[in-house]
């Protein structure tokens, strides 16, 4: 009953999203006011439906419908409450029902909080935001209705849950992802519907930015909740694998932190005008890719949940339709923007260029080694190659490092010219001095690499450029403190973001030169060293968990015979599913974690054991978190909520 | 025309389309460059049984682990096991290491390594089906032709 309820509610979605794509573009067509205005009312209609399927979804799960194929196939009366909730989306039907909901979400926050917008405007966002909605529900219906029934035959019992989603990680990494993947429909939306109205001035870049940076913050949160769920629960010990659907959300990430940057350029300086809408196109179509590279099952990936040709279909039409007629549109209308502002090479619009083209490029490696499989086999007839990520490193580090060093300059950089603060002669001197620094001290630590000196200078110069703006928005200031607190919350933004990219930095470099693993056998009492540490494997025993039973381990870790900590690594059968689940255990720490895994059981009493020391790992989440935070901080900027009257008298004039 | 008598704008934009096409054009050379050394084939046990696969380069081989074909030391963790195709061909894999979760016998499994010259294959990493329904397509197309070929 609940379950044909929520299949209900999503039919009544689907005619409100095609009204909410029609009724509006018909009131812009016609000019008709009062059908301009239905899309609030639309917008929130449609995501009261959208919640309560999820909810009729949800509620289905805790109560064990097994009717209903998809909890027969994802869930189990033995799993735990928490885990039947993130069973929803742990696999494709319920995962999509929520992007939809998502996007739901998203398009009634627009139709909230955009009351500035101009009437006209207002209406064609949410239009195009109400035909993105038609898309998704009408494949969820079509190819991956949740709520289908196996009557009058179904299981008594579930076949659980996928083992290594019952876990909280995937319980917050796809909704966060989601919101950014979906967030940048709203851009997008922006977009399209300056295109279409054909009024390409910088409002919309006004619009658009606080809506872009928290799609962007959320994002950036998703990939990183995503990097540290594989991390642990995996029992590799790797944190990225530029593995396809790992890519396909980097792709977006990647094109909207260009346009992040390009879009503060059009806001404050009215430039770049049709090349910050081509980003918002092509962020968009990035996720939409993701989308269907993840569903399709096409490319292989530890992610593919589903590999169903007829799915896989209906997204690439959809995909086609998207970006077909977005650049089409924006061919018709994209010529003849100009931009009267001037800039020198030294100017930050210059520095945000050369972001936004090794960016571009960045994306291009990352998109070609993503796609070569797919154009290999289509060309060769059927032979299949996988891309190393031995590609992706040479490929992306190489950009990024030029990338950064772009960086360390652009913080000292003003918009229009930046001749007054920046002098070369400074730049080598901090650069120098950051090489000093960094050297002396792997030279005291003794870990001289070259790779890790040169990285680790970069993100110290980075830093130390950073600084010396911070300062200098004090100098000549006599209440300093009043000073720092009065810098507006989009400048903190920056400074966070880039302080985040700048600790990531140091993690990945040190991560990956710095870190030392092992793969042994081991007998109970026997010890391996490790970096500096020695782990003794003390003992196997039985633990049963609430729908596992595991072997746990017992590994005592000690350095120079000072006892560390002991760790629990387990090795747990599902019961239910009969699935085998490694359960890594670390000890985490500011400057290193110590993790083991379990392999098997290799003969007599016997494991294979996978014991990694890996220094600064947790940098590289925590960089993460701050870049999501320097998001966050520059969409609280009050000027978004000021600008709310200005942009009154602006919509009042434009209006007349 | 003289570059010193363009005017500041038009020099810029030139300086610009210069800049992006030399950006871009040492992407691409350096993408395509990494592609080139860093593609792994993919070869079904029939062709690495008729030696169609290259001896002592990175590829990946795959197939279904034999039923009772794994074989393990006592004294580290090397171990082999054997790749069929479900029909005739079928090839040794050495591997030294911790094996995925979802590694069976009788389940499919695909293999990174370097084919020796006397047919087997060194195997750098395996990786295993990463849940019940999903298959990857090399093996899923392995799998298909041995039952259609069976069917016959």
């Amino acid at each position: 009953m609940i379950a044909e309820l929520g299949h209900f509610s999503l039919i009544l979605a689907l005619g409100i999203s095609f009204c909410l794509m029609v009724l509006p573009a018909w009131g812009v067509y016609s000019r008709n006011l009062t059908l301009m205005h239905t899309g609030g009312s639309m917008a929130a209609g449609l995501f009261v439906f959208l919640l309560t399927s999820f909810v009729c979804l949800g509620y289905v799960f805790i109560t064990d419908d097994f009717s209903v194929n998809y909890v027969a196939r994802n869930s189990n009366t033995a799993l735990p409450v928490a885990y039947k909730i993130s069973a929803v989306w742990g696999a494709h039907e319920g995962s999509f029902l929520l992007w939809t909901l998502v996007l739901g979400t998203w398009t009634f926050a627009v139709a909230l909080f955009s009351r500035e917008l101009t009437v006209d405007m207002r209406a064609r966002v949410l239009s195009v935001l109400g035909g993105l909605a038609v898309g998704f529900i009408l494949f969820l219906l079509l190819t991956s209705n949740p709520f289908d029934r196996s009557l009058p035959i179904y299981p008594a019992e579930g076949s659980d849950l996928n083992p290594l989603l019952q876990d909280f990680g995937l319980i917050v990494h796809p909704p966060m992802l989601y919101v950014g993947y979906v967030g940048f429909a709203v851009p997008f939306a922006f977009a399209i519907a300056t295109l279409w109205s054909g009024r390409l001035d910088t409002a919309w870049a006004r619009w658009s930015r606080p809506w872009t940076n928290i799609a962007w913050a959320f994002l950036t949160l998703g990939i990183t909740l995503g990097s540290w769920w594989a991390y642990y629960e995996l029992g590799w010990g790797g944190w990225w694998f530029w593995d396809a659907v790992e890519n396909a959300s980097f792709m977006p990430w990647l094109i909207g932190t260009a346009l992040v940057h390009s879009l503060a350029s059009t806001e404050k300086r009215g430039v770049f005008k049709s090349w910050t809408v081509l980003l918002a196109i092509a962020a968009f179509s990035l996720s939409l890719l993701g989308g269907f590279l993840v569903r399709s099952g096409v490319l292989t990936s530890v992610h593919a949940f589903a590999q169903d040709p007829e799915r896989g279909l209906y997204i690439l039409v959809f995909l086609v339709l998207v970006i077909g007629s977005s650049l089409t549109l924006y061919a018709i209308r994209a010529q003849g923007i100009k931009s009267n502002a001037l800039f020198t090479w030294s100017s930050r619009e210059a520095l945000i260029l050369v972001n936004n083209l090794l960016l571009v490029v960045a994306t291009g490696a990352v998109l070609l080694g993503t796609l070569y499989p797919l154009a290999y086999e289509a060309f060769t007839g059927g032979d299949k190659i996988s891309v190393g990520p031995p590609y992706f490193a040479s490929v992306f580090v190489p950009i990024v490092m030029v990338l950064f060093v772009f960086m360390a300059i652009s913080a000292r950089s003003r918009w229009k010219d930046t001749s007054a603060g920046f002098s070369p002669r400074r730049q080598a001197v901090y650069f120098v001095a950051a090489v000093g620094i960094v050297s002396l001290l792997s030279a005291l630590l003794a870990t001289l690499v070259f790779p890790v000196i040169l990285v680790t200078s970069i993100a110290l110069w980075i830093t130390i450029n950073l600084a010396d703006d911070v300062l200098s928005r004090l100098r000549n200031k006599r209440a300093k403190l009043r000073a720092l607190v009065s810098q507006p919350l989009s400048y903190y933004g920056m400074i966070f973001g880039h302080l985040g990219i700048v600790v990531a930095m140091i993690g990945v470099c040190c991560t990956v030169y710095f870190s030392s693993e092992k793969d042994v056998r081991m007998l109970p009492g026997e010890v391996v060293a490790l970096g500096g540490y020695e782990f003794e494997f003390h003992r196997m025993k039985k633990v049963q968990g609430p729908n596992y039973v595991a072997d746990q381990g017992e590994i005592k870790v000690s350095r120079g015979g000072e006892p560390v900590t002991t760790l629990y690594p387990e090795k747990r059968l599902y019961t239910a599913s009969q699935s085998v689940m490694t359960e890594a255990d670390m000890d985490a720490g500011f400057f290193r974690d110590l993790y083991v895994a379990l392999g098997e059981p290799v003969g007599e009493s016997a494991w294979a054991v996978r014991v990694h020391v890996k220094p600064f790992v947790r940098w590289i989440w925590f960089g993460g978190l701050l870049v999501a935070l320097g998001g966050g901080l520059a969409v609280l900027d009050k000027r978004y909520r000021l600008s709310r009257r200005s942009s009154e008298s602006v919509a009042g004039a434009s209006a007349v | 025309m003289k570059f010193g008598k363009m005017k500041t704008h038009r020099r810029n934009r030139l300086l610009l389309v210069i800049f992006v096409v030399v950006m871009s054009g040492s992407g691409i050379a350096m993408a395509l460059l990494a592609l080139n050394e860093n593609i792994n084939l993919f070869y079904s046990p029939q062709e690495i049984v008729d030696g169609k696969a290259p001896v002592g380069q990175l590829i990946r081989a795959g197939g279904m682990v034999r039923e009772g074909s794994v074989v393990r030391s006592d004294q580290d963790l090397t171990m082999s096991f054997r790749v069929s195709d479900l029909k005739n061909a079928e090839f040794t894999v050495h591997f030294e290491g911790i094996l995925p979760d979802l590694f069976r016998e009788g389940q499919g499994v695909i293999a990174r390594g370097i084919l020796r010259d006397d047919g087997e294959f060194i195997a750098e990493e395996v990786l295993a089906k990463h849940d019940e329904e999903y298959m990857p397509p090399e093996l899923n197309d392995v799998i298909e032709q041995a039952h259609s070929e069976a069917a016959q």
